[in-house]
């Protein structure tokens, strides 16, 4: 999902001074004139201050796309939101329901807007709405443009796994086929074939492997279409041809080979019923979450990052003269707003906070490269008193949340946030504390922290295990259990029905625990698949 | 360097295709909630927009995701007096604890409704969906006494105010080519000769060459003297009258308010009056309501007295139906009003009188009204009055509908059934 901040509403503590102020600072005092003093923003101080910001990050080695930032207004950012921050999407009931609830708790002030919404693409497309104070809009800049656009270039999963280039083309692409679909096949058709898809999108990302490049040009996905309609009239899979004898045995091995992680992949190539379109449809939504799954796997780096940069940028504009007094506190509000994080038992305690967390490790690594303490140099000897630019660019660049956490995550950190880890085992009646902020449970409560951060822990690992080629083509897929959670029966049995719509035959899933063993089966008697067929 | 670009003057309601496709997904639900908001909100705010509440759990989008069990490890933040160690007992039902946040909202679980606001029109929309009104095209343009202006053309003539500028300088241009026609073709044929005596040195003559000069000089004066424009150009645009089906429509409700119609029905009779009220507005500019109260005699009295005060006495229903014709037969004039009658009762009646209504009915309401709704509130047996409207109906079916309620849940349904679209009718 794409970068999105809630405005926090409810009154904060103020924030701690830890700006030095200029009295403080070693460089020459405040030389110039503020850029602005009032709240309101034209588009000559947006480009004032962008430039200022530019020529700041490009101090601070700040890599970026070209940045397009485009001013809009409220009603726009709900519109933006519902479907899923792009530009342009393709039009389905859910992004209307997401709009519907938005509004809803919008108009009734349940939910600030986010500030921004920032699209990983290039040129590097930010929104920043029109509601926004000057300095505000400054921040925003700091946080998207810079901040985030630089993550977006420099991080290894964005690099391998997204493309900035021809991300908007693609959408554009294809929003059109899907309404030509539309129009050819009925908006029925082509919507449950999206609820399909959608249930499996985050079964539809290669996880290992890099995708072939996404291509906008319709005329190149014309000619793979075409080719792919004539390497599925090849395929062995359902060649009814009889086979020779020696070649039986051969065949009565499992189909796929390999358990399958994409299974939206594997229905698009192999699932035996499913017209040219419906393929280009399933192609059309694994593409959108094979570019959206880099963005979930570093949550906690990429707002981190541009959290930690926005305050870096903002404290430099500071020093420098360009914003005032009043600019900063303003800016020094909506900051610990956003990293605010609330403690375990706080009534809006809803996890950790991103923005916090990150923020507070970036800002770690800064602290031990150029104060280390002796703890520091214990834990982190190769970090302590080296050039924090490096280090900062080097981390954002080499890790995900995951690798992120087990390599960064400092004591100081821990004991600061408090952080402590709950074992709850299903065979055991009681939860435990299992490590806390000690010397003993540091490097438990890393461990910890940074497998909750693994989406292959978060998410059940399911896989395509095989499909019954010789018999009632039924489809087998498999839930290989970590640490022994069960699947949610409800929502599992739904998207059985969905899978059913797409496979056109017989679909079995089955959980498997660390051993082998098949613990659940889960599927619909035949009779129940009928009728939801029927109706 | 940054590009930036203000968005603001771009299309907004990007989402209205969404949220119709959203609507039309769920017009099952969606109805039933409307369904239900008629039947439980109060009378006076039918008429607004509406929070739609549905089941969350009717529109989740299902993703894989943990159930409870297993093992789980989760980092909190905040620790106050916890050491390694401590052992507590498990939070009942504590969902918060089992699945990490990233699925708290793919989840969807918890009996919460997904709550939503319609507009007025899209709650109508949906309240009076496939019905409509009987009789509406009836009203031959023949009697209708209401016009309407309606452009038609242009015309010569006209008021200075109705003057169309661009057509008449269009008149005015093709007037003055077509009279100056003639003359530039002789301008013309006279400058081609003087260029021919130009280029060729042997024909010089001065004398010929002034002559046609002049002759030019003549010819353009004359060109000159044309008006640049005249009253024969100008141009008018051109209104015409066209009779206008009457917008206007009156409504009666008629109300038996004698001993025997407790609190109750009435509740249910304005309920079903205000329906009638809100489908009559969509159909109507202008719509006035006239309410009759009767038990032994009929008054005219405003929307309070109707619904809530108390009178006793014996019915009589065709003192009623007489007031009703009067009232039509001085204000209301058939041939500029729509005139509808619904009448609501408990089913009681004089014996005598039963009779008398019907006749009155067949005899002058029917004739002068678009169409005559009766509704009887009881879960008794039916009385005579009952069994001679039933014969009204017989007779003149599609132009009087009578219905029965039973409770207040069977408003809606009986008001949908006496206002069902009947296939063909209006073809």
């Amino acid at each position: 999902m794409p970068d999105m901040e809630r405005h926090e509403q409810e009154s904060m503590p103020s924030p701690e001074s830890q700006f030095k102020p200029a009295a403080d600072a070693e460089k020459p005092a405040r030389r110039a004139e503020p850029i602005s003093k009032g709240s309101e923003w034209t588009f000559e101080l947006l480009e004032e201050y962008d430039r200022e910001l530019a020529k700041l990050a490009e101090r601070f080695k700040l890599d970026t796309y070209p940045n397009q930032i485009e001013v809009i207004s409220s009603e726009q950012m709900l519109d933006a939101y519902a479907s899923v921050g792009m530009p342009l999407m393709y039009n389905h009931w859910s992004f209307g329901k997401q709009f519907l609830s938005n509004q809803q708790s919008y108009q009734r002030g349940q939910m600030g807007l986010a500030y921004e919404i920032v699209i990983n693409s290039n040129p590097c497309i930010a929104y920043l709405m029109e509601e926004n104070t000057m300095p505000m809009q400054a921040l925003v800049i700091a946080h998207a443009c810079y901040g985030h656009n630089s993550f977006f270039k420099g991080n290894y999963l964005f690099q391998q796994w997204t493309d900035a280039d021809s991300i908007i083309d693609y959408l554009l692409f294809a929003k059109n086929y899907i309404a030509q679909c539309e129009e050819k096949y009925g908006v029925d058709a082509v919507e449950e074939l999206l609820d399909a898809c959608h249930a499996l999108m985050n079964q539809g990302v290669n996880r290992y492997e890099r995708p072939r490049p996404i291509s906008a040009e319709e005329e190149k996905a014309r000619a793979k279409e075409r080719e792919e309609y004539i390497q599925r009239n090849l395929n062995d899979l359902w060649r009814t041809i009889p086979l020779r004898e020696e070649n039986e045995v051969q065949q009565a091995e499992r189909y796929p080979r390999d358990p399958e992680e994409n299974v939206l992949y594997f229905i698009e190539k192999n699932a035996p019923l499913l017209d040219t379109w419906q393929r280009e449809l399933i192609r059309i939504v694994r593409k959108i979450a094979q570019y959206f799954y880099p963005q979930r796997q570093t949550q906690v780096m990429n707002e981190g990052w541009a959290t930690f940069w926005h305050y870096h940028l903002m404290q430099e504009m500071y020093n420098e003269g360009h914003i005032t007094e009043g600019f900063i506190m303003e800016f020094l509000h909506s900051h610990s707003n956003v990293v605010f994080q609330p403690d375990f038992d706080d009534p809006r305690y809803s996890g950790i906070n991103p923005y916090a967390l990150g923020f507070a490790m970036f800002q770690d690594i800064r602290r031990i490269c150029e104060n280390p303490t002796e703890e520091d140099r214990r834990w982190f000897p190769d970090l302590a008193g080296s050039d924090w630019l490096e280090a900062v660019h080097f981390a954002m660049k080499n890790f995900k949340d995951e690798s992120f956490i087990m390599q960064y995550l400092s004591p100081k950190v821990m004991r600061d946030l408090k952080l402590f880890c709950i074992d709850d085992d299903e065979g055991n009646p009681f939860l435990e504390v299992s490590a806390i902020h000690d010397d003993s449970g540091y490097r438990k409560v890393r461990e910890s922290l940074s497998a909750q951060y693994n989406l292959g822990n978060r998410e059940p690992n399911i896989q395509v295990y095989s499909v019954n080629t010789r018999g009632d083509r039924s489809l087998t897929l498999r839930h290989f259990m970590h640490q022994g959670r069960p699947m949610e029966s409800e929502s599992t049995r739904e998207i059985i029905k969905h899978i059913h719509r797409l496979w056109g035959f017989d679909v079995h899933m089955e959980s498997v625990d660390e051993w082998g063993g098949v613990k659940t089966i889960y599927g619909l008697p035949k009779q129940e698949v009928e009728d939801t067929e029927a109706a | 360097m940054s590009i930036i670009i203000d968005r603001r003057l771009n299309a907004k309601k990007k989402s209205t295709v969404n949220r119709q496709r959203f609507l039309r997904r769920y017009k099952g639900l969606v109805k039933e909630a409307v369904q239900d908001a008629v039947d439980q909100r109060s009378i006076t705010d039918v008429d607004s927009g509406s929070d739609i509440s549905i089941p969350k759990k009717d529109l989740s989008e299902p993703v894989f995701h943990h159930g409870q069990g297993g093992r789980v490890e989760q980092v909190h933040p905040g620790n106050k007096e916890f050491t390694t160690g401590d052992r507590f007992q498990r939070p009942e039902g504590g969902g918060g604890q089992g699945s990490g946040e990233g699925e708290a909202s793919n989840s969807g679980s918890g009996e919460d409704d997904f709550i939503f606001s319609i507009n007025r029109e899209e709650f109508l929309e949906y309240l009076f969906e496939d019905l409509e009104l009987p009789n509406l095209l009836r009203k031959e343009l023949k009697d209708s006494t209401d016009f309407k202006l309606k452009r038609a053309g242009y015309t010569s003539a006209g008021a200075p105010d109705r003057l169309n500028v661009v057509r008449s300088l269009k008149a005015a241009h093709a007037r003055r080519i077509a009279l100056s026609g003639k003359d530039r073709k002789e301008i013309r044929a006279l400058k081609r000769q003087l260029r021919e005596m130009e280029v060729s040195p042997e024909t010089n003559d001065e004398a010929l060459k002034k002559e046609i000069q002049d002759q030019i000089s003549t010819l353009n004066k004359k060109l000159k003297r044309l008006p640049f424009i005249d009253d024969f150009d100008l141009k008018f645009n051109n209104l015409v009258k066209v009779p206008q089906p009457s917008s206007k429509a009156v409504m009666f409700c008629v109300m038996d308010v004698s001993g025997s119609m407790t609190r109750e029905i009435k509740d249910i009779a304005k309920r079903f009056f205000l329906l009638l009220y809100l489908f009559l507005e969509r159909n109507y500019e202008k719509i006035e309501v006239v309410f009759i109260r009767h038990h032994s005699e009929a008054r005219e009295c405003n929307e309070h007295d109707f619904f809530y005060a108390r009178e006793t006495g014996g019915t009589v229903v065709s003192s009623a139906l007489t007031l009703t014709d009067d009232i039509i037969t001085e204000r209301y004039s058939p041939n500029e009003w729509n005139i509808y009658v619904a009448q609501a009762s408990d089913g009681d009646n004089w014996e005598a009188d039963s009779a008398k209504c019907r006749n009155i009915i067949v005899d002058k309401l029917l004739p002068l009204t678009q169409y005559y709704s009766y509704v009887e509130i009881t879960d008794r047996h039916h009385q005579n009055l009952w069994h001679e409207y039933k014969m009204i109906e017989k007779a003149h079916a599609g132009h009087f509908a009578m219905q029965q309620i039973r409770n207040a849940g069977e408003i809606y349904p009986v008001f949908r059934k006496l206002f069902e679209k009947k296939e063909g009718q209006n073809a």
